[in-house]
């Protein structure tokens, strides 16, 4: 318990005093959302229609393109080496890794959701929905993505290779999500969506690290 | 406790590295790995820490952890350092002690000559005192089975010789150093393993 809680105190510190963590994701996410404000120009009914949508690929993109550098650096210094040698089961480890990721990135974003949401001009019902969804997508995005980070562990700027190689799996995420999100603003049951959403980020929790751990350990000599 | 190799092949990308190689060192004695570059040191190294597959061959460690794998009970000390420049000396330390099953921080990096710089972000470290840090680590927690892969690179004269009285003390102890090298690291009366063309 000691060494698995050292890992992710380690990386959350990694993550706050080293660029690309925790600043970057949630400056990208305000950059999809301001830019796409831009673009779509003053009409704010089509921007409380599609807002929702904004705020989940801005969380999807954020999660996805600052995942590349969990597993590299580790590479690349040569901690994962001795990772994989340490008696803590290599799927938990990654899985720990993941954690720590979600906290400093995926988390940020789950909170800076509702004041975003008042940027895209969504009601406060469906800002709060959304972000409720999000608490629970966020850490799917992060799982799933762990997979594309051991599989791209080797390649320098894996990151838009990561993102591509897990969308088949992200995708049912955003789908779900966005159902959860939408139904605030008045459509069918919220609850079996988000119930839906909850099932498929419990499975990522656990399928997630096996699959990144198997994928490290094919990637061996 | 022994450690011994049967037969031992390795083939890195496609391309057979060694083959044949055996082996048996019993605790409280070291070998040494030497043989020009690309003669597949590193390799024999980076096999016994579990890190390339054995094509061919045993490993077996007899009178170690009975549920532990080799890789459990060792400590490599490769070309990198697995240091992270945003975190100071001690920080990294204490991580690995931490990770690895716990260790002291401050005696390690006394034995390594590093308490003076311990809040230090590792990044303003010279290649050498990043090596001491690495040895540190092999100080501060304890491991029977030490996997050396050059160890004195980088270090200069008042280090090597300090690492050659660790090395020394963990031998008495009962451990099992293997050490790849180009040149005399300080351990008389250590096995020499020869690599190359047969």
């Amino acid at each position: 318990m000691n060494a698995l809680l050292a890992l992710i105190k380690r990386d959350m510190r990694l993550a706050v005093r080293v660029g690309g963590g925790t600043g970057i994701g949630l400056l990208f996410f305000l950059i999809i959302v301001v830019l796409t404000t831009f673009a779509i120009g003053p009409d704010p009914k089509l921007l409380a229609r599609i807002g929702p949508a904004i705020l989940w690929l801005g969380a999807l993109l954020a999660s996805l393109l600052t995942l590349d550098r969990l597993l590299t650096s580790d590479a690349e210094d040569g901690s994962l080496d001795l990772i994989m040698m340490a008696d803590m089961p290599l799927e938990i480890a990654v899985a720990a890794k993941a954690s720590a990721h979600w906290l400093t990135t995926g988390l940020p974003l789950v909170i800076a959701t509702p004041f975003l949401g008042l940027l895209l001009n969504v009601n406060p019902s469906a800002t709060l929905a959304v972000a409720f969804a999000l608490l629970v997508g966020t850490p799917a995005f992060t799982f799933i993505g762990l997979i594309g980070a051991a599989l791209t562990v080797s390649l320098r700027r894996g990151g838009l290779l990561l993102s591509v190689l897990v969308l088949p799996l992200a995708v049912p995420v955003l789908i779900f999500g966005m159902a959860a999100s939408g139904t605030a603003i008045g459509e069918a049951n919220f609850g079996t969506a988000f119930t839906i959403l909850c099932a498929l980020a419990l499975m990522s929790l656990v399928v997630g690290p096996f699959a990144a751990a198997a994928a490290l350990r094919a990637g061996l000599d | 406790m022994r450690l011994s190799g049967e037969n031992l092949t390795c083939v890195r990308g496609g391309r057979e590295v060694f083959a044949g190689l055996s082996f048996s060192l019993a605790g409280g004695e070291a070998l040494l790995v030497t043989g020009r570059n690309g003669a597949g040191k590193s390799s024999l190294l980076r096999l016994m820490a579990g890190l390339v597959r054995l094509a061919e061959g045993k490993l077996t460690l007899d009178g170690g952890a009975a549920e532990a794998s080799i890789a459990e009970q060792s400590h490599y000390l490769g070309h990198q350092d697995a240091l992270k420049p945003a975190l100071t000396v001690a920080e990294n330390l204490a991580f690995w002690a931490d990770y690895l099953g716990g260790g002291d921080v401050a005696p390690a990096l006394d034995a390594v000559d590093l308490a003076a710089l311990a809040d230090l972000p590792a990044a303003y470290l010279s290649a050498g005192q990043r090596r001491r840090l690495s040895i540190a680590r092999l100080v501060a927690v304890k491991r029977p089975i030490w996997l050396l892969d050059e160890p004195t690179s980088a270090l200069d004269a008042a280090s090597q010789s300090r690492l050659a009285a660790l090395m020394r003390a963990h031998l008495a102890g009962g451990g099992i150093i293997i050490a790849a090298t180009h040149g005399p690291i300080g351990l008389e009366g250590a096995r020499e393993l020869q690599m190359g063309p047969a």
